[in-house]
């Protein structure tokens, strides 16, 4: 029912073409457009009543997610209302509240400064956030954050004495400079340099050097509402492919009435409809087994990413010659995947999490 | 079913399976050598077989979902799921194996009379009939509705001739439910009926066909004037294709969970392959985590088709996906297990035990019950709509 409600809002308020728009007027952000998922309770998805959420748990998040994905609607949902709103509902106090209603609002954007190297690892972070009498100064690069260069607030993963630290911090502070990246999927990522910029004790979230305990469970989140969001692309590839294979004729029939196509796309069905239960699986364990769900998300994040890449694929070979213009939409469905696929850990990184959790 | 009786449910079939599964038959053998079929001529391997087999049967365990009339133990698919789970927990082997279980007794219970039911299905349950399947035939593979075995109509029986393929197991059944053309006149799919054959009759002949696997699971059947009264008939007269249709749907399911190992209890491939390589080589190391993957999320969507069809959303011809992506997981599955055996892998009865004759065996996974080919071919057709 989610789902029927958020397609039918976006197939009218965010189709492709909308994204077409934004990128030919230089735009990686819609205002207007998450007012309104704001007012459809999307933003504050995982904000708490009491904070002024909707509240609706992950798996409503990953469905709300999936729906973006099929139409490959512009909005920060991942990185606000997923990802920023799971770390600072882990926290109990008043400030965190605060936060979490401006998110729910769509008063307050987020994005996570984690990656500084090509490639998802958290835990090589080397920026630093040296103490500095009460407080840190954060010194370092952060790249392809995610959001970045329009967010309100940096959530920040930094090194201090004894472990990781994060950081929740207004990203016009004094020392923060943002370089928009020219991002193939024409939406907002970063490079991000930080010079001596203070913060406070206030300004950390959760524990000092016990980054993990906040930061696990949102990038859990993210993960799997990225899955969704991936799966929900293959799917709105794949169904502008089958359409056209039902249309398009050559040699006087249907292209769809050869045997090899059809293989080709059945196979693609395949793929999808599998996925399609790993990413209900992951939700289903954030919701229910949030302690045990980790293995439930790298799956769901492997097998997405596996078959949001062979989707676009597929979906450019069988629409052949015109597949490959920009006056198509496939183009900017494969340029989302590949972002996506790299975004909070490709399928390399997901897999081992796997094997790792299965004995190998 | 609230949480509190499938809590109780647990912990007494815990209990029960504490008590009288035999230590013998808690290795998790699910190898050829570790079957119990069943049958007339089923010569036990070992006493704890036997009374494992009769311990369950008197429970209803050998079938747990059937009703408790025919044979099972009535459970719904809560209680399956935790059925299973408990008894993969103590690792025990399954009481009895049978194209009784998986193949007929679906059928009946669909199709069968109560009549039928209560003739037919206890003895499946108990393991003292087994049965076999006579679908194909020299002409009919892929195209399985050509069926030429005719029933000539007798009054009260028809007499039946001609020969059937991939029977398997035909030499060591007791019975075969075959597809019969009863009417050559109608199209070729209507003209088919679902017969129930008793094989000790001098009518019946079988013979293995020797695989590459170097065993003989498949028998050619040949029918010389083999009688069949009429009341051993599944369905309606010349509609035998709508219960065959149904039944591949079931078999397709079980070739892609069973075949996979998806079906709980199987052990993660990277532990199977350190069992023979202390180190795996980076390639052999990715393409197992590949399969992996594949493998758990294949029986995450076995559950939710089982679950889905629990709530009466059939999967239909989405089980031919399920029987697409497990077979061919698998094929895959035992390259690698083969590459990673090295040349211990490469001797009949070697180090590694029958593992190149499981290599083998599982290149017919892809094509029995349907080729990979045709079941694209339903996908393509039937789920995506696209012009036949």
């Amino acid at each position: 029912m989610l789902a029927d409600m958020a397609r039918g809002f976006l197939d009218g308020a965010a189709p492709v073409t909308k994204l077409r728009e934004l990128r030919d007027a230089g735009q990686t952000h819609d205002a207007a457009l998450w007012k309104e998922m704001a007012d459809m309770g999307w933003a504050g998805v995982l904000v708490p009543e009491e904070a002024g959420g909707s509240d609706m748990g992950f798996a409503a998040a990953n469905v709300i997610a999936q729906e973006m994905g099929k139409t490959l609607a512009v909005s920060p949902f991942l990185s606000s209302a997923v990802i920023a709103a799971t770390a600072l509902r882990q926290m109990s106090d008043a400030r965190a509240m605060v936060a979490l209603g401006k998110i729910a609002s769509g008063e307050a954007t987020y994005a996570l400064a984690v990656d500084e190297g090509v490639k998802f690892d958290p835990d090589a972070t080397q920026m630093e956030a040296k103490a500095d009498g009460n407080g840190f100064r954060l010194s370092g690069k952060k790249q392809f954050v995610v959001d970045g260069a329009l967010a309100d607030r940096l959530l920040v993963l930094a090194r201090t004495a004894e472990g990781l630290t994060l950081f929740d911090i207004p990203a016009d502070r004094a020392g923060i400079t943002r370089e928009a990246s020219n991002m193939i999927d024409a939406r907002d990522a970063a490079r991000i340099t930080f010079e001596n910029v203070e913060a406070t004790g206030e300004d950390v979230l959760g524990a000092v050097d016990s980054a993990m305990e906040v930061l696990k469970p949102a990038l859990a989140a993210g993960q799997a509402a990225l899955a969704a969001e991936m799966t929900g692309l293959a799917a709105g590839a794949f169904d502008m492919t089958v359409g056209y294979l039902k249309e398009r004729k050559q040699f006087g029939v249907e292209i769809g009435r050869f045997q090899a196509l059809q293989h080709r796309a059945a196979h693609l069905w395949c793929e999808i409809e599998v996925t399609a239960s790993a990413i209900l699986n992951a939700g289903r364990m954030l919701d229910e087994e949030p302690d045990n769900a980790e293995m439930a998300v790298s799956l769901a994040k492997a097998r997405a990413t596996n078959t949001a890449i062979l989707a676009v694929q597929e979906g450019v070979q069988m629409h052949g010659g015109i597949g490959m213009t920009d006056a198509f939409d496939m183009g900017f469905y494969m340029k989302r995947a590949r972002v996506s696929a790299e975004w909070l850990g490709d399928y390399s990184y997901h897999a081992e999490k796997v094997a790792a959790a299965r004995g190998f | 079913m609230t949480a509190n009786t499938l809590d109780a449910f647990r912990a007494e079939l815990r209990a029960w399976l504490e008590e009288n599964c035999p230590e013998e038959m808690r290795d998790g053998l699910m190898a050829e050598e570790g079957i119990c079929w069943g049958g007339k001529d089923w010569v036990f391997t070992s006493e704890a077989q036997k009374l494992w087999l009769e311990r369950c049967a008197a429970k209803g365990y050998t079938v747990p979902t059937w009703p408790v009339e025919y044979g099972g133990a009535g459970l719904n698919r809560e209680q399956e799921k935790i059925f299973f789970e408990e008894r993969a927990r103590i690792n025990a082997r399954s009481p009895l194996e049978s194209f009784g279980i998986w193949m007929l007794g679906p059928a009946l219970l669909h199709f069968g009379t109560h009549e039928q039911k209560l003739h037919y299905l206890p003895p499946v349950a108990r393991g003292e009939v087994r049965w076999c399947q006579g679908y194909s035939e020299p002409g009919a593979g892929s195209d399985l509705a050509n069926v030429q075995t005719h029933g000539e109509d007798k009054g009260d029986h028809w007499l039946v001739n001609g020969q059937k393929i991939w029977t398997s197991y035909a030499d060591k059944a007791d019975w075969i439910f075959a597809l019969v053309r009863t009417d050559r006149d109608a199209p070729k799919h209507k003209g088919i009926s679902f017969l129930l054959c008793d094989m000790d009759q001098a009518g019946v002949e079988t013979r293995p066909i020797k695989m590459i696997s170097g065993i003989s699971p498949f028998c050619e059947t040949f029918f010389t004037d083999a009688v069949i009264p009429k009341e051993q008939i599944v369905g309606e007269e010349n509609k035998g294709w709508d219960v065959a249709k149904y039944l591949l749907t079931h078999e397709r399911e079980m070739i892609s969970g069973g075949g996979a190992g998806l079906s709980g209890g199987g052990r993660a491939l990277g532990a199977v392959l350190a069992d023979t390589m202390d180190v795996l080589d980076a390639n052999t190391r990715a393409d197992a985590m590949r399969c992996e993957v594949d493998a758990l999320a294949i029986g995450l969507t076995l559950e939710r088709y089982k679950d889905q069809a629990e709530a009466g959303q059939g999967a239909g011809d989405a089980s031919a996906m399920l029987k697409y992506m497990g077979t061919e997981l698998n094929k895959q599955r035992h390259e690698l297990m083969m590459n990673a055996g090295g040349s211990d892998a490469l001797e009949w009865d070697g180090p590694l035990g029958n593992r190149a004759g499981d290599w083998l065996r599982t290149k017919a996974n892809s094509i029995e019950g349907g080729t990979s080919e045709v079941m694209l071919s339903i996908v393509s057709r039937r789920v995506l709509g696209l012009p036949g």
